[in-house]
């Protein structure tokens, strides 16, 4: 009908609940926490400036944050490729006509409805305790006993299987787009001649790429933050092996109290995961892969 | 996708996902078997199947140690969860439906900010937040949770229900205003009953999302009468002698059993309205 754009200012009143939303709980929020991070706040009494003087006791004289560093980057780089690839691989083989597509899927996604719950932090401990189930298991095949959440070797594995055994929302996110896959595109290569591996890296893996880079991004910025499981089933322990940064932002901020120190933490992880997110977006150019559709 | 498969390779897809099946929910299982096993056979045995199923860690469980039995902290988490979801839902869509659905000055900026606040990571506005409704007195209470529900601040259940808007005809609308309805009329008349399925994925994500939080609840309530199920079952297991060990897997049980039938309730919407609005960007 009017081809020439028209403004509706009523749209205005449908999303004013997100303008305000966004203004009170989201903007300001962020600015004030900046202006904590230089200051020595401590939630009673008034913040006094200290300029860089977190940042700097931070990088120099805090020995936990390293640790933490340490720490979470391995957690990162361990959970999520593991889930993602896990993800992706069990996404494809669903894909080729299984029968009983649907009670495998729902089995597989069930970890990702509880995953981040207490109650299964408590399971996790139970299972990976000393006597546990996991010990029993592995027992009947002559395996000694493994000190999963008490030895620092293995605690953060423990952990991280928590986070990978929640694959399934990124699955259904991967079976979602293997389906947008045309047909006719796979014949095509067969006919060429292509095997399944070729298949697989010339097709697959192309067609899929704005979906892995979408699962990387979201599952990065997660597991960068991640509490939960570790707080509950190790308590950061033993000697810190899973001392998440969310944990250490936890402690400084709301067991010490030290809401400026916390918030000058929490403005160095900001930093890391926009790091590491805008490297993933910069790489993405050279490997994803975007369709006619957009 | 492949059609010609030899039955050997088919019958080692199936091998692994059966196999497969049975390592994902084999904790869940272990866990159900537990919960009516004594203490000496829950970490004795391996099997899966309690010898002489008892009760008794339920009723224990649910009586609670303290003075405030499960029951209080199932009823809380409802309390909490609730209008958390059904505002959720309701901003969600309005939200939704004005980017979708009109033209206004800045629509472009404004759509492109809230999207990048689906990057923002949670953990840097935690403490102002925390001030904030701590200036407000809201601490110990559940509007921390409700007001950002309010407020549209799940900026991917906003995302969601734009994708999922965009997905629906036009001539819808246009047949509504040729009707001489206004557009919260054609929101609710003609384009809502076509929204089920987005709404219904919507409400589960955020129901099991809130369900499960930690972290918030954790920091915002601290009076064991308000304790949600994540705090009770924490305060349990801390308090809790070695031999406690059904009774606490019992309660973790009774926790998952809300959000694990709403999915089954919900599954067929669920599993639709992530494929149509999941992926589309």
């Amino acid at each position: 009908m009017h081809i020439r754009k028209r403004y509706n200012y009523t749209g205005y009143l449908y999303i004013l609940p997100w303008i305000i939303g966004f203004l009170v709980l989201q903007l300001v929020p962020l600015i004030n926490s900046f202006w904590y991070s230089f200051t020595n706040f401590q939630l009673l009494g008034d913040p006094k400036f200290l300029g860089l003087e977190n940042y700097k006791k931070i990088f120099t004289a805090d020995p936990t944050f390293l640790q933490s560093l340490k720490v979470t980057s391995y957690y990162v780089l361990i959970a999520v490729p593991l889930k993602i690839s896990f993800a992706l691989v069990i996404a494809i083989i669903l894909n080729q006509n299984i029968k009983g597509i649907n009670l495998f899927r729902t089995l597989y996604y069930i970890p990702s409805i509880l995953g981040g719950s207490v109650a299964i932090s408590v399971l996790w401990k139970y299972l990976f305790m000393n006597q546990g189930v996991v010990n029993n298991l592995i027992g009947i095949f002559g395996i000694k006993a493994v000190d999963w959440l008490g030895d620092p070797r293995y605690a953060l594995g423990t952990i991280s299987l928590v986070t990978v055994w929640q694959f399934g929302s990124s699955m259904l996110l991967f079976l979602a787009g293997l389906k947008q896959i045309p047909v006719s595109q796979y014949e095509a290569a067969r006919i060429d001649g292509a095997g399944r591996m070729r298949i697989f890296w010339k097709i697959t893996i192309p067609e899929l790429s704005p979906i892995i880079l979408f699962n990387l991004i979201m599952q990065m910025i997660n597991a960068f933050q991640d509490f939960t499981s570790a707080f509950v089933i190790t308590q950061g322990g033993p000697l810190k092996s899973t001392y998440l940064y969310g944990l250490m932002l936890y402690d400084q901020g709301f067991k010490f109290f030290k809401m400026g120190y916390s918030s000058a933490l929490s403005w160095i992880l900001f930093a890391i995961i926009l790091f590491f997110t805008s490297l993933t977006f910069r790489s993405s150019e050279s490997w994803v892969h975007y369709g006619d559709s957009l | 996708m492949i059609k010609r498969k030899t039955p050997l390779s088919r019958f080692l897809s199936y091998f692994f996902l059966i196999a497969l099946a049975y390592i994902m929910t084999y904790p869940l299982l272990w866990m159900i078997g537990a919960a009516f096993k004594s203490n000496e056979e829950i970490f004795g045995t391996i099997g899966l199947l309690p010898k002489n199923p008892m009760f008794g860690a339920f009723a224990a469980g649910w009586k609670g140690t303290g003075q405030y039995g499960f029951s209080t902290f199932l009823y809380n988490t409802f309390l909490m969860v609730i209008p958390t979801v059904l505002f959720t839902a309701i901003s969600a869509t309005l939200i939704g439906y004005g980017f979708a659905r009109f033209e206004f000055p800045f629509k472009k900026t404004l759509f492109t900010i809230m999207l990048s606040t689906m990057m923002l990571p949670a953990t840097v506005i935690l403490i102002p937040r925390y001030i904030f409704f701590r200036n407000l007195g809201w601490l110990d209470s559940y509007l921390p949770f409700i007001v950002p529900a309010m407020l549209g601040c799940f900026p991917f259940f906003n995302f969601m229900m734009v994708q999922f808007f965009r997905g629906l005809p036009l001539e819808l609308d246009e047949s509504g205003k040729l009707d001489g309805c206004n557009s919260f009329i054609i929101l609710k008349d003609l384009l809502l009953p076509l929204c089920k399925s987005a709404i219904f994925s919507v409400i589960v994500f955020q129901f099991v999302w809130t369900w499960n939080d930690f972290l918030n609840v954790l920091i915002y309530i601290s009076s064991v009468a308000k304790y949600p199920v994540a705090l009770g079952l924490r305060m349990t297991m801390d308090i809790s002698t070695e031999f406690d060990w059904n009774q606490i897997l019992a309660m973790s049980l009774i926790s998952i059993a809300p959000p694990i039938v709403l999915f089954f309730a919900a599954q067929k919407y669920f599993v639709e309205g992530i494929a149509t609005t999941g992926m589309k960007n």
